[in-house]
């Protein structure tokens, strides 16, 4: 219902209307791409052409070789840091769709005189924001003797209220008809969580998916206090350390950066939709 | 299996992991923190001397760490209205657009997925390197503009400039869709009803009925605007550090506390100190704005 009466104004006018908007939209638009462009031109150039005085729009020439020259480069642990962050963000993604969805399944489905509390609880948890723990935490990780491991860099981050939160939100939705059926099969919670709602959340758990898998790959603090060992360097850490210790290459670092948002460009593009639909169904702005 | 006696049993296996988890790595940390905050604790974590309300006496006299609070207060004053007006304004727009409606909604939102370290190296080396080269100095000087040294000059703070720039672009999109969600969620009714009353199409509408109609939207996007820019660190430190270490101008909160805690001196009850006052600060002004923009009145879940 995007059609609105035009209240008796020219059709000229409506027209002209509606060219302004998209010359901003495409303007506005070309603006967005401005910095992808330059990541990406910047990575296929020659050094030369990134600190040249004279910026020029396309560089001298399309260097493709850059991408094997920084895999080659014994001195960063690039190929390192890669492997670090796909498996923190697929370990990560995986057990906080879980322990999440369990949690919140159990908070809006199994009645229990103290739910309730449990959830707020949890709810309040959202209120205290993660990096401000930050000390303590670094200290308790410490304590256990996890710093510059995968499972100090994993376990942590496990417990997120915010995706327990859309979970319970989400299932409180969840069409009772279909567990009642299943309830007449004899199947307890645990086979109906599995067989019957698991099934029938999918979208749900793409959305909340996709969002931890992007935090996860992006997150800085944590992984720069915790991995303080180069072998547990995550991308974003590894790419930190190069742009403030300057002895890698500009063209190497740009074609680094570039080359680590292409798997979460992948995601991105897959499952935007699902993250649109993740964030209206969040409630956060209801 | 669905009666009382087992509902109990159930529901601590299915919430119980979780909750035990949330346990350890979120509450504990924060009891710990109180406790270290009151502790002389340089380079421990099991600390025995007591100084009591000291490290907080030293935090509040430290003009570091005030200074990091004027950053951080300075920092929103920029980021939040700018990002609240640019998304909105997108939204508006790409809402309205039938053509080509997804291609603009993804290429407003695709910077939500690039990381700050990634977009802080594209600002810093590419568009705002104000020494040799760089594109905005470029831009400047087809307009015969002076080069500017955007993140080496403290008169004027041209830093502002970039730091702001980064996080606008990252987050606009993210909340545009917020506001999306919120314009998809009006009745057409409304809109056909102030075509009879004769409103305008154009200002007086979005002033009458959009506007006032996106408020519960407005109210959640000025809240996380707020929360998102106290916990501002990764674009601070990665725009801003270089091999000589950190500049003593444009240092937000959780920067200061990171060089505390973990730095050279690892003081890490002044740090814990400084957490707990920074948990407090965000607690009162997160509370103060839901209060004041009357968020909870309708709390009927």
């Amino acid at each position: 219902m995007r059609e609105r009466p035009t209240a008796g104004r020219g059709d000229a006018v409506v027209r002209a209307g509606r060219a302004l908007r998209l010359s901003l939209l495409i303007a506005l638009a070309l603006l967005f791409l401005i910095p992808f462009y330059l990541l990406v031109r910047n990575g296929l150039s020659a050094e030369s052409d990134i600190t040249s005085p004279e910026w020029t729009f396309f560089p001298s020439s399309l260097r493709w070789g850059n991408v094997k020259e920084l895999f080659d480069d014994t001195s960063v642990p690039f190929a390192r840091s890669l492997l670090n962050s796909s498996l923190i963000a697929v370990a990560t993604t995986l057990g906080t769709l879980l322990l999440a969805s369990l949690a919140g399944y159990g908070l809006a489905r199994i009645p229990y005189r103290h739910a309730n509390k449990v959830f707020y609880a949890i709810l309040g948890t959202l209120m205290v924001p993660a990096s401000v723990t930050f000390v303590p935490s670094f200290v308790l990780v410490s304590s256990l003797g996890w710093v510059s491991t995968l499972r100090g860099l994993i376990v942590p981050t496990l417990f997120s209220a915010f995706a327990c939160f859309i979970f319970r939100q989400y299932f409180l939705g969840f069409p009772r008809e279909l567990e009642d059926a299943a309830r007449v099969d004899g199947l307890g919670y645990w086979r109906t969580y599995w067989r019957v709602v698991v099934p029938n959340s999918r979208p749900v758990f793409a959305a909340v998916g996709t969002i931890v898998f992007i935090g996860a790959w992006n997150s800085f603090l944590w992984p720069l206090v915790i991995g303080q060992d180069r072998n547990a360097w995550t991308v974003q850490v590894a790419l930190s350390s190069f742009t403030t210790s300057q002895v890698i290459r500009l063209h190497e670092l740009f074609i680094a950066a570039a080359v680590s948002i292409v798997p979460l460009l992948v995601v991105f593009l897959f499952f935007q939709r699902w993250i649109v639909a993740g964030v209206e169904r969040s409630g956060i702005d209801d | 299996m669905w009666g009382n006696q087992n509902r109990t049993l159930w529901f601590w296996v299915f919430v119980g992991p979780f909750l035990l988890g949330l346990g350890v790595f979120t509450y504990i940390p924060l009891g710990w923190s109180v406790y270290l905050s009151f502790f002389d604790a340089h380079n421990t974590v099991t600390p025995d001397d007591f100084v009591g309300f000291g490290n907080y006496r030293a935090m509040l006299r430290n003009e570091a760490f005030t200074d990091s609070l004027w950053t951080f207060f300075v920092f929103s004053l920029f980021i939040v209205p700018a990002t609240y007006a640019l998304s909105l304004a997108l939204a508006l727009m790409v809402h309205r657009q039938r053509r080509a409606q997804a291609f603009f909604r993804s290429v407003f939102f695709l910077p939500a997925a690039c990381s700050y370290v990634v977009a802080a190296l594209i600002w810093k080396m590419s568009i705002f390197n104000g020494v040799r080269f760089g594109l905005a100095n470029t831009v400047l000087g087809w307009f015969g503009g002076d080069q500017i040294a955007w993140l080496s000059t403290t008169d004027p703070p041209w830093y502002w400039a970039v730091i702001v720039t980064v996080r606008l672009w990252l987050q606009a999109g993210f909340y545009m869709v917020l506001f999306l969600a919120g314009l998809q969620r009006i009745s057409p009714t409304l809109y056909e009803a102030a075509a009879v009353d004769g409103a305008r199409p154009g200002w007086q509408v979005f002033r009458h009925i959009t506007f006032p109609q996106l408020r519960a939207t407005s109210v959640a996007v000025v809240l996380l605007l707020v929360i998102n820019a106290f916990q501002a660190f990764d674009e601070f430190y990665n725009l801003l550090s270089d091999s000589r270490g950190y500049p003593p101008y444009a240092r937000p909160p959780l920067v200061y506390l990171y060089h505390t805690a973990l730095g050279q001196g690892q003081n890490l009850g002044l740090g814990s100190a400084g957490a707990v006052l920074l948990a407090l600060i965000i607690a009162v002004v997160t509370v103060g704005q839901a209060k004041w923009f009357g968020l909870g009145r309708k709390e009927a879940e």
